[in-house]
This record gives structure tokens, sequence and C-alpha cells, in this order.
């Protein structure tokens, strides 16, 4: 952290003299803020574990009545909903390893004397920038099995993407690789920029092999920013909604989210995907800790 | 790389080179693909092979923005003579502008949706923006108690996912009647952004060196004019980055819009895919619709190219 531009908090410093105390405008920052986040995220939730214990539903009159433990039970021991977090596991693995493997290797490729470097990388961070349901709808147009330019420019013929129930999944998580190999290219370039250019050059005086080199230097250099990317893009992609909700229908792409948004929306059973909302919240808040905790790390270096 | 540049060197650099444009071209053949097919005709969007040469038109974004019915029969000469430019432009894909009882034409759904996407996008930026900066400010130069953790906390409400806080939100703002308002999604987007702008601005913030203000208090100033009129001038640039990643966050938002808003304060990102029905859509309207929405984004990201690589890793990764 930065600790050198803290200052020590003094009420009768020369400042509060005149006007406000530092103390007065420390708090006057800093709590409209924080009570913003507790009234509007955190309140809600309390809200929503009420809820979780009840059987209610929104879109009936009846009063909720309290079930305990009930919603918590059922859930865990419904096989569907553990059908729902397989198909999610399985979209992460898929969808983050190539954003990585994307990603990553592109970086490299820049990370070399390449004329127009800076206007390249701007247009290949686009696709990330853009908003995931709008351009994931004309994916749609794209995967058509008749006249989809995808089939078209690799010569499948009128191969199914989005109606095959076997393919949903990875056309979902192409569309993902696409949006965001970007975002692991932007960090990993950062990294690759950030090696100490005399490590290469006295490899070079040894004469280390680029394989030696790469796994030598590069790579243990790299990891801690590429590990930061990787935690960010898994815990972005274990939320995935829009993009999978758009493109299929398929019950093999009913990812945890698309389960909880029908929950909730669609057969209104509010305080059921109350519950499931805690269960998923759960395993965020594992993931971001991690997150949080790898970011301090690498910031303090 | 080696500061010796062999031949072997420099053949592996053209290499690269060919596969950095290979990879460019096919990141951005999609982005192509729906600014080319908003000013396809009709007939040209769904063709095998499909049509890369073509005579540009500007009947999709008529089309988007008008209401329009299918022509049972073809205009007469003089409807047609009398019609105006565009009107011809639907005229000649088989349609018909959709007229009041006064002869006023109806305008579709798209440009109101529009509106209320700039409404959302601009309030809840200025909002997230402004309560960040001074967050920013009392993190970056005050001792806090437990400062780690508050800073973990606002965080984390960035984190969860949009369903998940979805639910409560909407069942809170059914009883306050702010379901399908303008305000309960700009509530909800500057309390999500708000999270991003403190941590962004607090890396910015840092790096102001805290002597210039320091300089400031000991010719008198108080605290206040010293972070308006010193700190907040310095500050100029990282306010600006930070207020366009709100903004164009906001702006592509999707899921609480869907659950939150069904007509009146409806946002483009929900509008767009809901014109998708079941039968064969008019794909050329949709990527003019895609191709308007997604302009604004693609200005700001060149803007914004020195600034993403902070703006992305939630200003934890500086260049």
């Amino acid at each position: 952290m930065a600790t050198a531009v803290m200052t020590t908090l003094d009420p009768k410093s020369r400042s509060a003299a005149r006007g406000m105390s530092d103390l007065t405008i420390r708090n006057l920052f800093i709590i409209p803020t924080i009570v913003f986040l507790i009234v509007f995220n955190i309140f809600p939730l309390l809200y929503s574990l009420g809820y979780s214990f009840t059987d209610f539903r929104a879109s009936s009159p009846a009063a909720a009545n309290f079930v305990g433990l009930q919603n918590y039970r059922e859930l865990l021991n419904d096989p569907f909903i553990w059908s729902n977090f397989a198909i999610t596991a399985k979209y992460v693995i898929v969808s983050v390893v190539g954003q990585v493997i994307v990603g990553f290797g592109v970086a490299l490729l820049l990370n070399r004397d390449i004329p127009l470097k800076g206007l390249l990388t701007t247009l290949l961070l686009l696709p990330m920038m853009l908003s995931m349901a709008v351009v994931g709808l004309f994916w749609k147009l794209l995967y058509d099995p008749s006249f989809g330019i995808i089939n078209y420019t690799l010569g499948l013929g009128s191969f199914e993407w989005l109606s095959n129930p076997d393919m949903a999944l990875y056309a979902v998580a192409i569309t993902d690789i696409w949006m965001w190999s970007p975002f692991v290219m932007l960090l990993s370039l950062a990294g690759l920029s950030a090696v100490p250019k005399h490590l290469y050059e006295a490899a070079a005086i040894d004469r280390a092999g680029s394989f030696y080199t790469f796994f030598r230097i590069t790579l243990p250099l790299v990891a801690p920013i590429l590990m930061i990317a990787i935690i960010f893009r898994t815990m972005e992609a274990f939320k995935t909604f829009d993009l999978a909700y758009i493109l299929t229908s398929q019950p093999t792409t009913e990812v945890i989210s698309i389960r909880l948004y029908k929950m909730a929306f669609q057969e209104w059973q509010t305080g059921r995907s109350c519950a499931l909302a805690y269960i998923v919240l759960i395993m965020i808040l594992a993931i971001t800790n991690i997150y949080v905790k790898y970011l301090n790390k690498v910031k303090e270096r | 790389m080696a500061a010796v540049t062999t031949s072997a060197e420099r053949s592996l650099n053209k290499l690269a080179i060919v596969g950095v444009l290979i990879v460019t071209i096919i990141f951005l053949a999609p982005i192509y693909w729906i600014a080319s097919t908003a000013f396809k005709p009709r007939n040209l969007a769904t063709t095998i092979p499909p049509t890369v040469v073509f005579q540009p038109e500007i009947s999709p974004f008529v089309k988007l923005f008008t209401k329009r019915s299918q022509l049972r029969t073809a205009p007469t000469p003089e409807q047609y003579a009398a019609a105006p430019w565009w009107e011809r432009l639907v005229f000649d894909g088989g349609e018909k502008v959709v007229r009041s009882g006064r002869g006023e034409v109806q305008w579709s759904g798209y440009p109101s949706r529009f509106m209320n996407s700039l409404i959302v996008a601009i309030t809840s930026t200025i909002l997230a923006v402004g309560m960040g900066t001074f967050t920013a400010y009392g993190f970056s130069r005050f001792k806090i108690k437990g400062e780690q953790d508050l800073l973990f906390f606002i965080l984390s409400t960035r984190m969860l996912p949009p369903v998940v806080v979805a639910i409560p939100m909407f069942l809170m703002y059914r009883v306050v009647g702010l379901n399908d308002t303008h305000w309960g999604l700009i509530i909800l987007y500057t309390a999500f952004n708000l999270s991003f702008s403190v941590w962004l601005m607090k890396g910015f913030m840092d790096e102001i060196p805290k002597e210039y203000e320091e300089a400031a208090l000991v010719d008198g100033y108080t605290r206040m004019e010293a972070f308006f009129k010193i700190v907040l001038p310095e500050a100029a640039t990282g306010i600006a980055a930070t207020a366009v990643f709100c903004f164009i966050t906001a702006w592509n938002e999707y899921a609480f819009a869907l659950i939150m808003t069904n007509r009146r304060a409806q946002t483009a990102p929900p509008f767009i895919p809901s014109q998708v029905g079941s039968g064969l859509p008019d794909w050329t309207v949709i990527a003019a619709g895609t191709f308007l929405f997604l302009l604004p984004v693609a200005i700001f990201t060149f803007l914004l190219r020195n600034h993403l690589l902070r703006g992305m890793s939630f200003g934890a990764i500086r260049k």
C-alpha cells in the first residue's frame, strides 16, 4: 500500500484552524459511499436472506411461510441444480483456458518490434469493450448454419452450432473467448513489458535456447499478472448470463445464472431462488477473496 | 528481445507480424460484419456466399427508426412520387411506413430506448464518479481504521452476480414503485460503478504527491480549498478516464436492465435482442441498431487506449 502518502489525522492540525477539520472531511468524503453501498447492496442481500427461508412467491398474493432450511436442503439435493453447476464449470474451464491460450499467445507475438503496435493493440481490445448482449446477438447470424460466415469461411457446410445440444456451449464459449482474450492479452503485455531486458541479454550471452528462456525467464516473471487475469476471468465466467441467455436456449447451456434467473423471474419461486442466490453468492465471495489477496500481493511487489 | 539481431531473429519478427495481422483480421471480422450488414439491402444480408462487395444504402437506418408494416399492394406511382426519399426506400423494401390518423410518421421503439440508455448511463456515471472521487481521496490521504477491509467490502459489492442482486432489488423496487423507472436503473448502476470508481480513483489519487496540498495548507488554504483547487485539477485525467469506464459499463449492461425494466425505462441492450422474433429477422435493421449502439463505445475505446490497462485491472496494474 502507498503508506508514504498517508497524512496523520490531527484534529488540531494547521488547516483545522480555518474550515473543517481533517476528521470531518474524511468522514464527509467516505461515509456517504459506504452508506450508499450498504443500503443498495448489503440491505437487499439481508432482505433476500430472510426470504430464502420462506416459500414466498412474488407472483401470488399469498403471504410467505417460514419453511426453515427446506429450500437449501432441497436445492443441495437437486441433481438438476448440480448439473447446472457442472455446465457452468465446463463453460468456465473451456472459456478461460481458451482466453489464456489466445490472449497470452497474441501478447507474445505483440511483444516484439512490430510496426503500428499501438494501433493494432487498440483494435484488438475493441471486442471486450462492446456490449456482450448486443454483440452476442449478432453472433447468431455469424453462426447461422445456412448463411453464417463462420461455416462459409471454414467450409463446414450447414454445421449446426447453436441448435446442436453438444455444440451450443462451445459456441457460446468461442464467442466469450473472442470477447475476452483481449483482456488476458492486455494484462500479459503489461507483464511482458515489465520483464527486465538484461535478463534476456544475459540468457543470450549464455547461449540459452528460446525454449529455456521462455520457461525460465518469461513465464515465471509474467505468472503473477497472468494469475490475476485467470482468477478475474474465472469469476466473470462463473457469473456469465448475457451471452448464453441470448445465443441459445439449449438445456445444455443453462449455466447457473440462467437457472437462477428462470427460477426467480419465470417460475416465480422467489423464496427458493433467494436460497440459490445465497449458495452462488458464497461461492463468488470465496473466489473474490482469493482474487483480492492476490491483487494485494502483486501490488506490494 | 536479445540485443544481437540475427537473421533468425529478423525472420521470427516477420512471422510475428504476419501472425498479429491474421489475428487482428479474425478479431475484427465480426465487428466489420456488423458495420457492413448495417448498410446492406435486406436481400443481400443473408446470401450464400456472403456478400462482401455491394452498393451501400441507408435504408436499414430508416427502417430502424420508423414503425413499418408489410405492403399488401404496391404503392401507386402518385403515392410513390409524393413520398419523401426515405419513405421510398421503405417502399422499395416491400414495406410501408405506419402513420397515425393525422398522417404523422410513427417512430419505432429504438430512439426512445437509445435515449433511455443515454439518460441512465450519463446520470449514473456522474453520480458514481462524483462520490468515488471524494471517497478515493479520503482513502488515499487519511488513516482509516480497517482500511483494507473497507476496500475489500467496496470491491466485493461489484463482484456480486447481477441476477443475485436483482432478485431482492426487484422485490424492493416493487414496494417503492421504482421498477421500470430511470431512477431505478440509475441507482443500481451507480452502486455497481461506485466501487469501481473508488478503486480506480484511489490509484490516481495515490500518484498525486501529497506535498502539493501540504504546500497549499502552509500557504493558508483549508483542506477543502486544497482539495478543490490543487487535487481535483491534478486528477482531471484520472476522473475523465474513470468516467468513460463507468459510462461504458452502464451503457453495455444487460441483466439488470432486462429484469428491472420492460417498456418505459428500457435501455437498448435488452431491447435490441427482443426485436429478433421467431420469424426470419431483418438482420440489416438489427445490424443498424447494433452499429449505432456500439459507435460511442468504439470511439471511447480509442480515446481511452492509454488507460485501458489500469481500468480493466481495477487500477491494480499501472503502465
